[in-house]
């Protein structure tokens, strides 16, 4: 296991983007997987940083083969949320009728292989897992 | 991310290159709060973007909401792995894409 530690600030997107990138590089994943998980740690940390009140994140990568998948956590000693409970958002609407809130959420559930919350030490913790394959 | 623009009349183009995400979405946001004065016609070409994530899609949805009023919108060379996302989030159904 991995992790990175970085202040709740929009400016370390990149960072950690980098360092999962970097995790993963010698188990090639396929690049929509790759996209695909960029697009969650994007949605992931910038709800952290939006939301948490929490200083900092820690992002933890575990990898495994067979099936190879990674297993992503995220983690913030910010106020109790639990994005699973979430009800996702009605995506037949029209533009006008269109809400904003709640598409990241939904966009990682699409997209992840599994998603799992656990509130514990008085910290928020979100796991994401998804198939390199 | 880099954003080219083409203006020819009333014709608008936003070329992009790169990340469409919570980083990038506010000066695509900027751009397009700027620009569509008198614009009827207005493309957003992706022939270069690398992926979208929700804070784009709404930059995307402001800009659909506002050439309802005024005109016509176009998404061009979109990805397949940026036409999931559209496909996943409805976005498909409410956007034009060519």
């Amino acid at each position: 296991m991995e992790e990175i530690t970085v202040h709740t600030d929009l400016e370390n997107l990149d960072k950690v983007t980098a360092f999962v990138e970097a995790a993963l590089e010698s188990y090639n994943p396929s690049m929509k997987a790759q996209m695909q998980l960029n697009v969650a740690i994007d949605e992931l940390f910038s709800n952290i940083v939006h939301y948490s009140k929490s200083a900092d994140a820690t992002i933890q990568v575990e990898v495994k083969n067979d099936p190879k998948q990674v297993k992503l956590t995220f983690i913030d000693s910010g106020v109790p949320y639990n994005p699973l409970i979430k009800a996702d958002p009605d995506i037949t609407l029209s533009a006008e009728e269109r809400q904003i809130g709640g598409l990241g959420i939904f966009l990682v559930k699409k997209t992840m292989d599994g998603m799992e919350y656990q509130r514990a030490d008085n910290k928020n913790q979100l796991t994401i897992y998804k198939n390199l394959a | 991310m880099e954003i080219v623009k083409t203006k020819e009349n009333s014709s608008l183009t936003f070329a992009l290159e790169g990340r469409l995400d919570t980083m990038t979405a506010p000066q695509l946001e900027a751009e397009v709060n700027n620009s569509l004065e008198g614009v009827t016609d207005l493309a957003f070409d992706f022939a270069k973007l690398v992926y979208v994530s929700s804070a784009g899609l709404r930059v995307l949805l402001a800009a659909q909401k506002k050439m309802n009023k005024q005109g016509k919108m176009e998404v061009r060379n979109v990805c397949p792995e940026i036409k999931e996302v559209l496909d996943v989030t409805g976005f498909s159904d409410i956007l034009t894409i060519v």
